[in-house]
């Protein structure tokens, strides 16, 4: 579509689409993070939406929100304030406007600013007339009555054709960001084969959006954002819950076992569940248990059969588990345990983000019972370190609980598919067939990890269990000495494991005044915020934490040469008290948000510009 | 398939020293066990024997083959988890009534609706014998206990009204010292595909004795049970002069060759009748006003959920076009720099 308008450049752009829970903001953002990810940008995007399936309409508490971020450069986080905020009614306006650049373009669906709305929403009075006199593009597109303009031939109920107003909207952010329509267009093809009336909707109102941005004269111009350099490769966009799933099946496939996964839907990890069930081709067996406890004991006894085993959840389902996990740490069983975070306690805010489950994944458990925590830090690496449980568990016969968080599970960007022959080799430590006097618990002396014979398996029939099993043959025994014997092996097995972590890599120089740390899911705000403080010429530095439980063994001698360590975290400190008994004799000053929402970029350069100024 | 070598009950004994008290009803249930696998068939690596716990959950160390003592309740689901990642093995489930039906009931309930191919062995002694003595889901009501000094005060769940509620489609009932008669339960429902469940009446010699002798001392047993066996008339009594016809919607005792019954009026045992209506009756039948029935009562064949599950893998595997990750991964939107 020709257009006569200007075409400005630009590095990076941040937009936020905002509406209804049901008004289709998540669909229309992800049309256009994949829009704009075949396009060459990279993206980074964060979906916000609300507990409720349908919150009462017009309501602050019912806006959905999605955050996309992208740019002719590498892209690290969705950003904090954006460029162009769509908002489908007032209350999306009301929730989001200070999340608004100054300069910044709103775009607001006209037709819903009625009186009525604006008292739902919370306005005293209509709030636009304010906001165009300031430093804001404000344009009020009538959005329903294009839509139904635009429509009128199809004979359509009302439901439908208001359905199709979030593509009026996406309209005109394509024309805006000069973006192709087809992606779109080919996406409504697929999924209402069957319903050609509503693929016509669709794009009529897609154009129809397109169109009224081009002729509008208040849109002056339009902007270019380059393609990012990436590496080469293939490239598709994920999520981190894809991610999840897909590294597990990676796993199972390079380890050539079958994959089970017992699990009990959960908001935000339920995803997994989804993206599993969806693999019969694979071979994935999915075991929707009655609870959450089910979820984990199916995935022990598909264990003990030989399968990998997992088991997703978050953190309340993860208290369910608690127990059953000290059965695989007892039984010496492998099994990952996906913990997608949210906001806490009790029920919390479900569909919100946080990193509050740490100490509950280290230490929340009766008795010695040591499992392996390890955290993503990407949604695309949730791949990498869904593959990296899985070979953790199985080859060292332990359980592995891996921590993502909701931003992690629902953010997406692109990623780079890796070639399976790329992937490390896994390989549990099966008996072989012809092996003579099978004792259960011996163990290898390097690894201390026990062979493992599963059922079906002649000449190796056994028995494992809760009660404390004697060193070597499991069975049962009461003897003092062996309980602690046994309680010390499964210590000291887990702690090996760090022998061939990897030492983190400082980000800057390796001293200097600040050493920003973290861990988990908020890799991508705390380097962006380090970096483009570096760049200011600031002395800081930053290292990031990937494995948990245990910690890389060596992480002292990185501490020791900053002034200041301070870690950033999404809950009250506890990856600081953490390391306060792990490597001891340090000071942590701790930066934390319990919010809900990630970090953003400018708390966090405000928070290390404050210790740099102070010293 | 290579020969298996016949087995021997001795073949099922581990080298663990049995630690249940003598007397308990736990070790001729047992030696039922054991001869019931000898005779089935089937390679001794392919058993699995699964527990949670309690005293009848310490089970699976006295077998001879692969097995799973478990946490509490939790028997159903890891061996739930066990039979569907692998089909090809004899699960077998040991539980007790607190261990299935109160911590462990919502395991219980859905692994019979499941109808996951597992035998799961009820043993019902209408009490917590590990910790002790404290009354259970099972216990009568107003039954004296540690926790209830002064009589319980709330009613018990009936195993098999709970099986055929929960859909069950195999539920039987035995005497733990009827070793002869246990074992041919047993057998059956190890041969029947689903989820076979066996309630054991059983004896806790210490903090419950005697709890079922009303019913199955040998001198009343014959008056007082009825052993129902599909296409049989249900007749029992030591002079097998008794019988059960139906009554309007009930049923009823009757005695032949009195008040005009003969034989022919007796009803006849249909255990693969998929209406529950009659097993459910038949299940509920409690002394004294009823014999109490032993033997299979309900039996319907179904498919089960790993048998559907496979079934349903192999049917997506053949239309999919995805066979590996790396299919996967570049399936869908992708793009090349």
């Amino acid at each position: 579509m020709a257009t006569t308008k200007k075409k400005i450049e630009k590095e990076e752009v941040v937009i936020r689409f905002s509406g209804d829970s049901g008004d289709g903001m998540q669909m229309t953002g992800t049309q256009f993070s994949n829009t704009t990810a075949l396009l060459g940008n990279d993206v980074s995007t964060f979906p916000d939406y609300p507990a409720e399936i349908r919150a009462p309409q017009g309501t602050v508490g019912g806006v959905s929100g999605f955050q996309l971020h992208f740019g002719n450069a590498k892209v690290h986080t969705p950003g904090d304030y954006c460029d162009v905020l769509v908002a489908m009614n007032p209350a999306a306006l009301k929730a989001n406007q200070r999340w608004i650049k100054n300069g910044g373009t709103i775009i607001v669906n006209i037709d819903s600013f009625s009186e009525k709305n604006l008292k739902k929403a919370g306005f005293e009075e209509n709030p636009l007339p304010e906001l165009k006199k300031g430093d804001y593009n404000v344009i009020e597109a009538p959005i329903q009555t294009l839509i139904h303009e635009a429509v009128k031939d199809l004979g359509l109920d009302m439901k439908s054709i208001e359905r199709t107003k979030n593509m009026f909207a996406l309209g005109i952010t394509y024309w805006l960001f000069n973006r192709p329509l087809n992606h779109t267009e080919t996406f409504f093809e697929q999924k209402f084969a069957k319903k050609p009336e509503i693929i016509e909707a669709n794009i009529l109102a897609l154009h129809a959006g397109y169109n009224y941005a081009n002729t509008v004269e208040a849109l002056s111009s339009h902007y270019v954002v380059k393609k990012a350099e990436l590496e080469k490769g293939v490239y598709r966009n994920i999520n981190g819950n894809t991610a999840t799933a897909w590294g597990l099946i990676a796993a199972a496939e390079k380890a050539k076992m079958p994959l089970f996964c017992g699990s009990y839907p959960i908001t935000p990890a339920t995803e997994i569940l989804h993206e599993l069930s969806a693999r019969r081709d694979l071979g994935v067996k999915t075991f929707q248990a009655e609870d959450e406890i089910g979820g984990i004991t199916t995935a022990i006894g598909a264990s003990f059969a030989g399968n990998l085993a997992v088991t997703t959840t978050s953190g309340p389902g993860l208290a369910l588990k608690t127990e059953a996990v000290g059965l695989a740490v007892i039984t010496e069983l492998p099994l990952v345990i996906v913990d997608v975070q949210r906001g806490g306690p009790s029920t919390g805010l479900p569909t919100k983000t946080e990193q509050s489950d740490l100490l509950q994944a280290i230490y929340g458990r009766h008795g010695e019972s040591p499992a392996v925590v390890i955290a993503a830090s990407s949604p695309s690496n949730c791949f990498q370190y869904a593959f990296e449980a899985g070979r953790i568990a199985l080859e060292h016969m332990v359980p592995v609980i891996l921590l993502t968080d909701g931003f992690l599970a629902n953010g997406s960007e692109p990623w780079r598919v890796p070639e399976m022959s790329s992937l490390p080799a896994i390989k549990a430590p099966f008996v072989e067939p012809n092996e003579k006097d099978y004792l259960p618990y011996e163990r290898d002396p390097e690894t201390l990890t026990r062979k493992w014979a599963v059922p079906g398996m002649k000449g190796f029939e056994h028995r494992v269990g809760g009660l404390e099993k004697m060193d070597k043959t499991g069975n049962v025994s009461y003897v003092p000495e062996n309980h602690q014997l046994m309680s010390e092996y499964r210590q000291e097995k887990v702690n090996k494991i760090a022998e061939d972590y990897p030492l983190p890599s400082v980000e800057g120089a390796d001293e200097g005044e600040l050493l920003v740390i973290g861990w988990g899911g908020t890799y991508g705000h705390l380097h962006t915020a380090v970096t483009e403080l570096q760049e200011e010429g600031k002395k800081l530095s930053f290292v990031h934490f990937n494995y948990v439980y245990p910690l890389p063994k060596g992480v002292d001698k990185i501490f020791e040469k900053f002034d200041n360590l301070l870690v950033c975290e999404l809950n009250l400190g506890q990856f600081a008290d953490y390391l306060s008994i792990k490597v001891p004799g340090y000071k942590y000053q701790k930066y934390n948000k319990v919010q809900g929402l990630p970090f953003t970029v400018d708390e966090l350069k405000n928070a290390f510009n404050k210790i740099l100024e102070d010293k | 398939m290579a020969e298996v070598n016949k087995l021997t009950p001795k073949d099922f004994k581990s080298d663990q020293e049995i630690r249940w008290c003598p007397g308990c009803g736990d070790h001729a249930i047992l030696n039922a066990v054991q001869k019931t696998m000898a005779n089935l068939g089937i390679p001794r690596e392919k058993f699995a024997v699964v527990s949670g716990i309690g005293c009848s959950s310490r089970f699976p160390y006295y077998m001879n083959t692969y097995g799973f003592h478990g946490i509490h309740g939790r028997g159903a689901a890891i061996a739930s988890g066990l039979k569907v990642a692998n089909p090809d093995l004899s699960v077998w489930q040991i539980t007790g009534d607190g261990d299935a039906m109160a911590i462990g009931g919502n395991h219980f309930i859905h692994v019979i609706r499941r109808n996951i191919d597992m035998n799961l062995l009820l043993f019902n002694n209408e009490i917590y014998g590990l910790t002790k003595g404290q009354y259970s889901p099972t216990s009568q009501l107003g039954a004296k206990s540690k926790t209830s000094p002064f009589g319980t005060v709330e009613n018990p769940f009936h195993p098999g009204e709970l099986v055929i509620g929960a859909q069950g489609h195999f539920f039987a009932r035995a005497i733990d010292n009827q070793v002869k008669v246990t074992t041919e339960i047993f057998e059956q429902a190890a041969r029947f595909k689903g989820t076979s469940v066996v309630e054991i009446l059983q004896n806790c010699v210490i903090f419950n004795d005697a709890i079922h002798k009303d019913i199955v001392s040998r001198d009343v047993r014959d008056d007082r049970t009825i052993l129902l066996k599909h296409g049989e008339k249900m007749i029992f009594g030591k002079e097998k002069d008794k019988g059960l016809v139906r009554d309007g919607l009930k049923l009823k005792v009757v005695t032949i060759g009195k008040d005009g019954y003969t034989i022919e009026d007796i009803l006849t045992h249909d255990a693969h009748e998929a209406n529950p209506g009659m097993h459910l009756m038949l299940a509920n039948m409690r002394y004294p006003d009823f014999p109490v029935a032993l033997g299979v009562i309900r039996a319907v064949p179904d498919a089960t959920y790993e048998e559907r599950l496979d079934q349903q893998i192999s049917e997506v595997q053949k239309q999919s076009k995805i066979k590996n990750m790396d299919d996967l991964m570049r399936t869908g939107d992708t793009w090349e720099v």
